[in-house]
Order: structure tokens, then C-alpha cells, then sequence
């Protein structure tokens, strides 16, 4: 399937049509590079690069990805807030605005980063909290503040954070907060870690899969490939939300986060694996016809060995493009399940977790920063779509917009 | 022809057999039987004759056999009408389907005839008008439409027009008309209801069918065919939607085998957003209680609603492409 970005476009296939050995075919407006007077000296993974460099979008999508997993691998210490703490006097808190200069005595404004504190109107009537600003009391966000302590991985102790404020009453919820007054923004931080790594784990699983099962079906060919393609027919062919809901279901109610976690990760690999099976057995088949398999055949090599260190080779780029464009369907149906009530469980924060918060109109309408996860999802979704196709379109020399 | 026709029918048969062992696995998974829950709940309310029935029910379900003899007996219970029985809502699963698959088919049916109905002319425009403003529109539409989670779109939906309008929609009818018999005005309530789940279903796989009749439209565009018909003199319009659109349309035609899984997938999680009358809501809480009888039979019914339709648009490709009978290209 072709995506609409992918086909001839003003970026991409233009510098592989400018590739060393091919004909410089390259319209007048991009400017051969100066690596083309190294012909033929440049590794598979510069070429790819190159190519995948011209692709605006994906680079985009690339920063914004090492910067979301950036912040999901040092949750901790960006956190301003412990995810857990439960503040009953914040239930609900709207987001607090953050100024980042304040007028000093002559008059002058200097940089001192700071919220206000929130002061609580109750309605008498319908007994529901409003919070409006104080201007009174000032929060003043201090950097590398000792606060609540961590574990950095489970680790290295600290009680360093990024950001925060001190003091036993200060607050610092520039996010707002949820039903439980938990802190919205340490929350999302701390989610991006579990969303974005069981996309990856997901993958990472589906990918063994795949190339197992997908490369023995194209390498031996006839029954074997037959009764793998049946397999991979049944189960695209059954709507996977139900299916995953089942097994979901079933998960012993009395299993510890972390086995939680697994097992649902398992579950989504279950049925991911069928795409990245389909891409690497089509590889196959187009490559064992050629000569360089043949050859390897004759001199003697075993199949593994033709499999691993000649054949792979040629297609891995083909397949981390594939890859990096399932792990979108994975954080999408992680998020779903979770939504539903049937993937993570609390106390395990993803982002799927927290919207389960905004569930509810009542809610939304009160607290419509609940939604917020939302946000991410659909930025992280985009952005590994971008970086996927980037890459596929990279991965094919020949600019083929397939 | 009649040859494909049985080869597929066949394949059908061993698909849901497939599916049918599936579901009954999805059945068995939870630790204990249902019975077990069932005996409990009965006996911690002093119900001394709940050990008897439960005992009863064992047997008449079969649970103290072993997994292949239990199946079995599930799926001859199956092909004589009888899919289980539903310990929560204490009627049996076929008495609760009854009620609520009209509405079920009816939504999803509606939601597939607007997903085509958005997506080829959208489509056809963005391959013509390649690059253009509209071209870029749908690309971004497509690409969001592909990364926005369906429950994402149903909640944001409901939020604006919460917003815009003050009221919550939710559910297919207003409250006076919910058990009302079909009337006009029905009808027409049910109208101002129903198109928020439809859209919101048909927006995931609007964007897939987008990008792939684009992509197969931009392939046939070039072709000499085109120019021969442009050199002739045909009108423009004529020409596109005589030939290339023609052309294109057939890849997409297979495509229906997809999309189903696709829209059945997203209606479950609308439906239960939106809280409509439909099976997806009792298929959660069945799952969330643990009703697995009730829950596996709703899994395989979906199921078997996706096989039926990948069968009839494989007959209809065939019907359409002769090559795909002969086995020439792959479907």
C-alpha cells in the first residue's frame, strides 16, 4: 500500500535518483552533494540516512520521538510531582498559569519563574469547588530542588527533580490535577514511560515473530508457506479489538503490575505479528531467486547461515521501516484496552490509564485538561507514522513508491 | 467460477471452525468455571439449592469435561440455537443478541456505506488535483484520521457539542423514544443520534481507503489509455470516472475484507463511549464480569459477521476481476 507521501515528491526519491552508480538524473533544483564524488564508498546505513535526511517531516517526527523518550526514560526526575500522591484538598484543580518574570522592588523585571497558589471557592448551592488564582501567594519554581525522593530506574536513589517548588504547602500542578488531585503533568511523564515502551516491547516481540515465522514461510516455500498464510488470513481477518478484549479479560485479576504489563504486551503480539510476517516473507520470496543466494547455496552455506548473513542484510532496512510503523497500531490498541478497562491496570500509569479519567462528559466538562493524554497519543501516533514512512521510502534504493 | 465459489466456501467453513475454537479458548481462560463464580455468589446470599443448580448447570454445559469434549458440546449446542447462558444477566446470551443485533448491523451498515461514500470522491479528487489544497487536506485528514483513537474522536465529539450546544449525546434515542415502536419521528431522533457513532467509525477507515484509491488512481492515471481517450477528445470528467476510476476501484473492492475487521473493531469502542444500545457495551461488561459464555459467543458472532462479509466481497471481486478467479494475481 502506498501512502500519499511517499510517491515522487518534490523530497525523497530525488536524491535516490541521484544515487553514486545510477545515472544523476536529480532535477536542476537539488544540488548533487559532495558525497557523490566518493562513488560506491558509502555503507548501506549512509546511503539510507542520506535519503532519509531529505525527508523534512520524518527528521521532525525524529526529534520529537527522541525527545518523548527522553523524557519517558528519566520520568523521575522530570516529574515534579510523585505521580501517586493523592492531594484531597486539589481534587480537580484546573492548571496553574506559570509566569516567568516578576517585577522586583525598583520596578524592574527579573527572571523568577512562579505559579500562583489557588484559593477555593465552594458554590453553597450546588456544593462544587471552584479555584481561582491568589495573588497573595506566590510559588516560586526553583531548578534541581530537593523534593519527594526516587529511584531513578529503580536504582540510584535522588531527590533531585528537574523543576519544583518547596515548601510543605507550595503547589505545582501546571497541568491541573485529577479526581484525586494527583498531579496531571508528573502523571503524563510517567506515562509516556509505560505507552511508549510497550510499543516497543510490543514490536520487539511481534518483529521475533515475524521473522521467524514469516521468513520460514517465504524460505521453505510450498506446505509450510501455505498453512503460515492460512494462519496469517484467519487472524487478520477477525476484527482484533474483540479478540484482544477477550484475552485481555482473562488475565487472573490478582497478577502484580509488572506481570500485568507482560502479559498484555504478549497479547498485542499475538496478533501484531501478522504484518511484519507478511513484509519479511514477501522479501524472501523476491530474494532467494537471486544469485548471491544461490551462490552462498553452493558454496556450501547451511540455511541459517544464508538467512542470517545474507539475506537479512538485505532487507533489515525494509523491515525497521515496517517496524517502526507497527508500533503506532500497538500504542493505539494499548491505549484502547486501557481506555476500556481491559489493558493496564492502575496503579500502572499510561496514557490509556489516565484517559479513562475523562470517561465521563460531567468530567470533561469540568476538567477538560483530563483530555490531554489524548494529545500526546495522537502527536506520538503522527509522528511515528511520519518517521515510518521516512524511513520506508529511504530504505528503497530504487525509489520505487511502493 | 463454481470451482472458486466452493474453494472459498470451503475456506469459510474451516475459518470459523478456526474462530469457533478461538472463542471457546477465550472461554476457558479465566481460572475456575463460571460455575464456580455462580455457586458462590449463590451461596454467600444463603441459597442452599445454588450448590444443586450449579451442579445441574455443570452438566448440562458439560464443565466437568474435558476442554475438546466441552467444546464440541459447545458448538452442537451452537448449531441448535442454544449459544450459553449469561450468569450476570440471568437470561440466555440468544435472548440477549435478540435484542440488540438489529441495531448493531444497522450501525456498523451505516457507517461502512458513509465510509465509502467520504472517502471515494475524496480520494478520486486527491489523485486528480494531485499537490493541490485539497490534496493536502485529505493527506492530513488521512494522517489523522489514522492516528486519532476512535474513543479519542467519540469523547472529543461529545465534548464540542456538549460545548456548542449544552447537551449530551449519547445513546441512538432520546429517552421518550427508546422503547417507543418505529415511528417518522423516530426515525427521525434516531437520525440526529446516530450520525456521531457512524461518523466517528467511519473516520479510521475513510482514511485508509483514501490513501489506497489515491495511490491506485495515480497508477492508472499515467497510463497510455488515458492519453489515448484524452487524444480522442473525450471530456475530462467522462474519461476519469469511465476508465481509470473503474480500474482503481477494483483493488478497493478487495479492500472490504479489511476494512470490516476494521470498522467492527472501532464500532465496539464507539458504542461503549458512547454508551449506544448496541452489542459492544454488553460485550465489555460481559468481559469486565468475567461472563465468559455470553462474552465468547459475542466474540465469535463478530467474528463470523467479518468472514461472511470478507466472502461476499471475495465473490464480488471475483465476479468483477476474472483474473482473480483464474488465479492469475494474487487477490
Amino acid at each position: 500500500m502506498a501512502s500519499p507521501i511517499n510517491e515522487p515528491s518534490a523530497s525523497g526519491p530525488m536524491t535516490e535518483s541521484s544515487l553514486p552508480g545510477l545515472p544523476a538524473s536529480a532535477p536542476a533544483d537539488t544540488p548533487p552533494s559532495p558525497s557523490l564524488t566518493m562513488q560506491g564508498t558509502e555503507t548501506q546505513f549512509q546511503l539510507v540516512w542520506r535519503a532519509f535526511k531529505a525527508h523534512r517531516l520524518a527528521m521532525v517526527s525524529l526529534y520529537i520521538l527522541i525527545l518523548l523518550y527522553t523524557v519517558a526514560a528519566f520520568a523521575e526526575f522530570l516529574a515534579p510531582n510523585d505521580p501517586h500522591d493523592v492531594n484531597a484538598r486539589y481534587t480537580y484543580a484546573p492548571p496553574q498559569e506559570l509566569n516567568l518574570f516578576e517585577r522586583d522592588e525598583q520596578g524592574d523585571w527579573r527572571f523568577r519563574p512562579h505559579v500562583l497558589g489557588y484559593e477555593v471557592e465552594v458554590d453553597p448551592v450546588a456544593l462544587r469547588r471552584t479555584f481561582v488564582d491568589d495573588p497573595g501567594t506566590k510559588y516560586y519554581i526553583h531548578f534541581l530542588p530537593k523534593t519527594h525522593a526516587y529511584k531513578l530506574w529503580g536504582v540510584i536513589p535522588s531527590e533531585r527533580h528537574l523543576i519544583g517548588v518547596e515548601g510543605r504547602r507550595s503547589v505545582l500542578f501546571l497541568l491541573g490535577t485529577d479526581r484525586l488531585g494527583r498531579d496531571l503533568l508528573s502523571r503524563l511523564i510517567h506515562g509516556a514511560r509505560v505507552t511508549l515502551s510497550i510499543g516497543l516491547a510490543g514490536v520487539a516481540l511481534s518483529l521475533v515473530l515475524g521473522v521467524l515465522i514469516g521468513g520460514a514461510s517465504g524460505y521453505y516455500g510450498g506446505l509450510v508457506d501455505s498453512a503460515i498464510q492460512r494462519v496469517i488470513e484467519f487472524i487478520r481477518s477477525i476484527p482484533p479489538i474483540p479478540l484482544w478484549m477477550g484475552l485481555a479479560a482473562a488475565l487472573p485479576r490478582d497478577w502484580t503490575p509488572l506481570q500485568n504489563y507482560f502479559a498484555i504486551t504478549l497479547i498485542l503480539s499475538l496478533i501484531g505479528w501478522t504484518e511484519l510476517a507478511r513484509v519479511v516473507r514477501s522479501r524472501f520470496l523476491s530474494l532467494k531467486s537471486e544469485d548471491f543466494v544461490a551462490a552462498a547455496r553452493l558454496d556450501g552455506a547451511t540455511d541459517l547461515r544464508i538467512i542470517w548473513r545474507h539475506m537479512l542484510p538485505a532487507f533489515s532496512s525494509h523491515i525497521i521501516a515496517t517496524a517502526t510503523l507497527a508500533i503506532p497500531s500497538m500504542i493505539l490498541a494499548e491505549t484502547s484496552l486501557s481506555f476500556l478497562g481491559l489493558g493496564l491496570q492502575t496503579p500502572i500509569i499510561s496514557w490509556g490509564v489516565l484517559l479513562q479519567e475523562a470517561q465521563n462528559l460531567r468530567v470533561l466538562a469540568d476538567a477538560p485538561w483530563l483530555l490531554l493524554p489524548g494529545l500526546l497519543i495522537v502527536v506520538t501516533i503522527l509522528a511515528m507514522n511520519f518517521l515510518g514512512d521516512g524511513l520506508r521510502d529511504a530504505a528503497d534504493p530504487y525509489g520505487s513508491s511502493r | 467460477m463454481i470451482q472458486f465459489i466452493v474453494g472459498r466456501l470451503l475456506a469459510m467453513v474451516v475459518m470459523t471452525l478456526a474462530l469457533s475454537f478461538v472463542c471457546f479458548f477465550i472461554i476457558q481462560l479465566p481460572p475456575g468455571d463460571v460455575m464456580t463464580a455462580y455457586a458462590a455468589e449463590l451461596a454467600s446470599s444463603g441459597d442452599s439449592s445454588g450448590m444443586r443448580s450449579a451442579q445441574l448447570l455443570r452438566e448440562r454445559y458439560g464443565l466437568d469435561q474435558p476442554f475438546v469434549v466441552q467444546y464440541l458440546k459447545w458448538v452442537r449446542n451452537i448449531l441448535s440455537g442454544d449459544f450459553g447462558y449469561s450468569f450476570n444477566l440471568k437470561k440466555p446470551v440468544s435472548e440477549v443478541f435478540g435484542s440488540r443485533i438489529g441495531i448493531s448491523l444497522l450501525v456498523e451498515g451505516l457507517a461502512i456505506v458513509v465510509l465509502w461514500a467520504i472517502a471515494i470522491p475524496i480520494g478520486i479528487y486527491s489523485a486528480i488535483r494531485r499537490y493541490s489544497v485539497g490534496d493536502m487536506f485529505a493527506t492530513v485528514f488521512g494522517f489523522i484520521g489514522l492516528a486519532v483513537p476512535n474513543f479519542l474522536l467519540a469523547l472529543l465529539l461529545m465534548y464540542v457539542i456538549y460545548l456548542l450546544t449544552g447537551t449530551a449525546v449519547e445513546g441512538l434515542f432520546s429517552a421518550e423514544y427508546a422503547r417507543a415502536p418505529w415511528s417518522l419521528a423516530r426515525l427521525w431522533d434516531f437520525l440526529t443520534h446516530v450520525w456521531i457513532p457512524v461518523l466517528v467509525i467511519a473516520t479510521g477507515g475513510a482514511a485508509q481507503i483514501i490513501r489506497v484509491l489515491r495511490a491506485n488512481l495515480l497508477d492508472e492515471l499515467d497510463k497510455p489509455y488515458v492519453v489515448t481517450a484524452r487524444a480522442k477528445g473525450l471530456s475530462e470528467r467522462r474519461l476519469i470516472m469511465r476508465y481509470p476510476v473503474r480500474v482503481a476501484m477494483i483493488p478497493l473492492v478487495a479492500t472490504v475484507g479489511w476494512v470490516l475487521p476494521t470498522v467492527i473493531s472501532s464500532s465496539i469502542v464507539t458504542a461503549i463511549v458512547l454508551n449506544l444500545p448496541t452489542l459492544s457495551p454488553i460485550l465489555l461488561r460481559a468481559l469486565l464480569s468475567q461472563d465468559m459464555h455470553l462474552a465468547g459467543a459475542l466474540i465469535l458472532f463478530m467474528g463470523v459477521l467479518t468472514l461472511v462479509g470478507t466472502l461476499v466481497s471475495d465473490l464480488l471481486l471475483a465476479w468483477i476481476d476474472p483474473r482473480i478467479r483464474t488465479g492469475t494475481i494474487d487477490g
